[in-house]
């Protein structure tokens, strides 16, 4: 079963004038079709302003669609009763590490969103100690959020969000404040979740390297999908995903030249490993 | 120097004082600031620094780090003991000038300056070991009863625990912001009264909009979490009195009495 | 000789349990006209390094001089130094106060003492540099784009006239378009107006692409400082303490280890390519 499914949705920022009067309208999502279904692990890329963004907080119900439609596990965004079972079925992480934690104590903020939802008290405490543990955070339980690296304050932030038990969880370019490191461990617990727990993952970013192990990934431009595919068949278009903005792995794009300088290594190569087996079976 | 405000830190430790609950703790924080201005005689203050330096022994936070927590109040108590100082009426002891330090004056400068210091100190004892949300939520409780009278408890006690949460962001923040400014230039130091408020504006305008942009990102992460109010709410960590709490209430009951009938001596 | 950097120590909260050697024994010469990285991850003491070289934060102990002299004599005036070190802030946007891009940055201009005009004609300079159209100028900065943004405010720095230029990860949170606008504007600031550049980043690509010499900062140490070739041959040891050399350098320490006569130092694209031509086609003939 289709856990999102994004039919025709569009999306318009209006901008008016003090009288109310329109000055502006900015198209950010031009009828998306997107469909996830349940345990998938898929990528949305492109660049600021590509309107990925835009379209994650639709998935949460932070957005309602101008038109068209988005359900998520059956349920419509725009119907207000679903609005917080939607947030339940999907959590989110946002951008900025700090402006998503609301306690002064990890394990207290990971219980804010059960708290929210009115879980009993000691379900609360076996939920949050599971999702800390499932981040590998939970020896940090009783710091202080000021006191930890970005990279481990995102996965309080992505614990606080499995403390709900969603099916899915939308992460809006989670990796894009911190640095390498940081983005690698929020990298392998969001894998993790998704392999382990089955969680369905929609991974936001404008990082191509961080989307080399998804199922699927859409890539956004000017609030239109204008590429769609595995890894494998987005690495293999070089030319277009630069047209687009984005940023091409030192390993693709080094097999995209020699290709052109007539060596032939297959297209699509994802991974150091492959194109050092291409490499290696040319030159005999 | 902003980072040495420890006042709203939490010292995380595993102590008794730690555990108790807030509401005993705001209860005793209360008595005791009461009776620091009961106080007047030396045998008063002897019962309250052994009150004090019991409970900061048995907070298990070292006393230096409390101690850091006066510095930035070392002007506004120099100002009040100057003031005691000069302008207490009484039997002058010196003068000069038109200055007269007198002994009531003397008195009052190493009084105020005592219970300054044991103030600071004494309420540095909760917010040092409890956390921002265990005070908000002990404060929601005691303050429970206003809700009949439309006081929105929650949501104050909500405000009071982000605000807590994001104090020591923005003093980071503003430490950065003057930082990138004064490499631009911006002088925070000289000039006179009216010049040094204008030239807060470069550090002020940038706070703000940062403050707002952070409030925006906030409130969407909580309502992503499905928040919507006090209603409905359950709690990770509700307040319930345990044993220690009992006995924790006897000796704050204990120590009042004490204080009081000692006071005067 | 422009900036030497002399026995620099630099202690945190020093006498506290919370004491942190943030600077342990620095010393560096920084030559007139060069373009520096300085790589090291997150608590290096990279950020606290740069912020010594223009006098905002003074070393505990050991020396800085300046166009050989002592920053921190008495009779040094810091706020010279700064008008000659430009420090562009990780996040510089974020500093951005004034009702218009222009006057923005006029700001800085105007805090060394310029009149109104003269402040106008660096701000016009400056913004025409990092590229601003000038039907933008009188508009507020908060409604510009994030790469926007972040133009105008190294633009802020730049009309001050700095002859060394110090950016703290420029390219932090930029999308690819923005971060390869902010690094062409810094190569050409150095090559057409040979100003000292010192580049603090995350980024080996970047860093390999673009600098002619690295220093990697590791635990408050100078670990490497050497040209990028030199540096990424100790890719190990890099990978030891959090960082990586270049994709590409570790692509063809594995060719080689595979038996593919290839060259191992090489840190750019370009250079890999011509290098596994080389072994490939030279292989089949």
């Amino acid at each position: 079963m289709n856990i999102i499914k994004a039919r025709q949705l569009v999306h318009e920022y209006i901008r008016r004038d003090e009288e109310g009067n329109v000055e502006s309208i900015q198209t950010a999502l031009n009828h998306v079709d997107i469909d996830v279904k349940e345990g998938q692990f898929i990528a949305i890329l492109g660049h600021n302003g590509s309107g990925k963004s835009t379209f994650a907080k639709h998935i949460n119900a932070l957005l309602s669609p101008t038109e068209g439609s988005l359900w998520v596990d059956g349920k419509d965004v725009a119907d207000e009763e679903n609005i917080l079972a939607v947030r339940q079925t999907a959590g989110m992480v946002f951008q900025n590490p700090d402006n998503q934690i609301i306690a002064s104590v990890v394990e207290e903020d990971v219980g804010f969103g059960p708290e929210n939802i009115g879980v009993p008290t000691e379900t609360i405490w076996t939920r949050v100690a599971d999702s800390l543990r499932s981040v590998g955070m939970l020896k940090y339980r009783n710091h202080s959020p000021n006191k930890l690296s970005g990279g481990q304050k995102q996965r309080v932030a992505i614990a606080g969000v499995m403390a709900m038990e969603p099916k899915c969880i939308v992460l809006d370019e989670p990796t894009a404040m911190l640095d390498p490191n940081g983005r690698k461990e929020v990298l392998r617990a969001v894998r993790e979740l998704n392999q382990k727990k089955g969680i369905t993952i929609i991974l936001i970013t404008h990082y191509m390297e961080e989307v080399v192990d998804a199922d699927y990934v859409y890539v956004m431009d000017k609030g239109e999908v204008v590429m769609k595919g595995t890894p494998r068949e987005i690495f293999s278009q070089v030319g277009k995903l630069k047209e687009h903005h984005l940023d091409v792995p030192q390993v693709t794009l080094l097999a995209d030249i020699l290709r052109q300088s007539g060596i032939n290594v297959p297209l699509g190569v994802l991974t150091r490993e492959e194109l050092v087996e291409a490499i290696m079976r040319i030159a005999g | 120097m902003l980072r040495d405000i420890t006042i709203g830190q939490y010292y995380p430790a595993d102590s008794v004082i730690h555990k108790l609950d807030p509401r005993v703790k705001l209860f005793g924080t209360l008595i005791y600031v009461i009776s620091l201005f009961c106080i007047k005689g030396v045998v008063g203050f002897v019962v309250a620094t052994f009150f004090m330096a019991g409970m900061i022994a048995l907070s298990k936070v070292p006393f230096k780090f409390m101690v850091k927590g006066l510095k930035p109040i070392m002007i506004l108590m120099l100002i009040t003991a100057l003031f005691n100082l000069f302008l207490t009426p009484g039997d002058v002891l010196v003068s000069f000038w038109v200055l007269e330090i007198t002994k009531e004056g003397v008195q009052n400068a190493v009084l105020m300056t005592i219970r300054l210091i044991y103030l600071i100190l004494g309420t540095s004892v909760m917010t040092l070991t409890t956390t921002p949300n265990q005070l908000t939520d002990g404060l929601e409780k005691s303050l429970r009863p206003l809700n009949k009278i439309k006081v929105p408890v929650h949501a104050i006690a909500m405000m009071m625990s982000i605000a807590l949460r994001f104090i020591p962001i923005l003093i980071e923040e503003t430490d950065k912001i003057m930082k990138a400014q004064m490499a631009r230039g911006a002088d925070f130091e000289n000039g006179n009264m009216l010049k040094r408020i204008k030239n807060m504006i470069p550090l002020l305008v940038p706070l703000f909009v940062s403050a707002f942009r952070r409030a925006d990102d906030l409130a969407m992460a909580m309502e992503a979490r499905c928040y919507s109010g006090g209603a409905g709410r359950t709690k990770m960590k509700p307040l319930t009195y345990v044993k220690r709490d009992y006995i924790a209430y006897a000796v704050i009951i204990v120590y009042l009495l004490l204080s009081l009938l000692c006071g005067r001596i | 000789m422009s900036i030497i950097v002399d026995k620099v120590n630099y202690v945190y909260s020093a006498g506290t349990a919370y004491e942190i050697k943030a600077l342990d024994d620095i010393n560096l010469k920084i030559e007139d006209g060069e373009f520096i990285g300085i790589i090291g991850h997150t608590g290096s003491g990279k950020s606290t390094l740069i912020q010594h070289l223009n006098g905002l934060i003074k070393a505990t102990s050991g020396s800085i001089y300046f166009h050989g002299q002592d920053i921190y004599d008495k009779k040094f005036d810091l706020r010279e130094l700064r008008n000659r070190v430009g420090l562009v802030f990780q996040y510089p946007e974020h500093q951005l106060f004034e009702t218009t891009i222009f006057d923005d940055v006029c700001f800085g201009p105007m805090n060394q003492g310029l009149d109104k005009n003269e402040a106008g004609l660096r701000a016009f300079e400056a913004l025409r540099q990092v590229g601003i159209p000038e039907d933008l100028f009188y508009q507020s900065p908060f409604d510009l784009s994030g790469g926007q943004k972040r133009r105008v405010a190294i633009a802020g720095v730049l009309a001050m006239k700095p002859e060394v230029l110090i950016l703290d990860e420029p390219t932090a949170g930029l999308d690819p378009g923005g971060r390869d606008e902010i690094l062409d504007l810094i190569t050409r600031m150095h090559r057409e107006r040979g100003m000292t550049v010192i580049l603090v980043s995350h980024s080996m690509e970047d860093v390999a692409k673009y600098v002619n010499r690295i220093i990697v900062m590791n635990q408050g140490r100078v670990m490497f400082d050497d040209v990028p070739k030199e540096v990424f041959k100790h890719y190990k040891e890099l990978e030891a303490v959090g960082l990586a050399a270049p994709q590409v350098t570790y692509l063809m320490h594995e060719l080689r280890d595979r038996g593919l006569n290839v060259d191992t130092d090489i840190t750019t694209i370009a250079e890999a390519r011509a290098a596994i031509m080389k072994a490939v086609l030279g292989g089949k003939h």
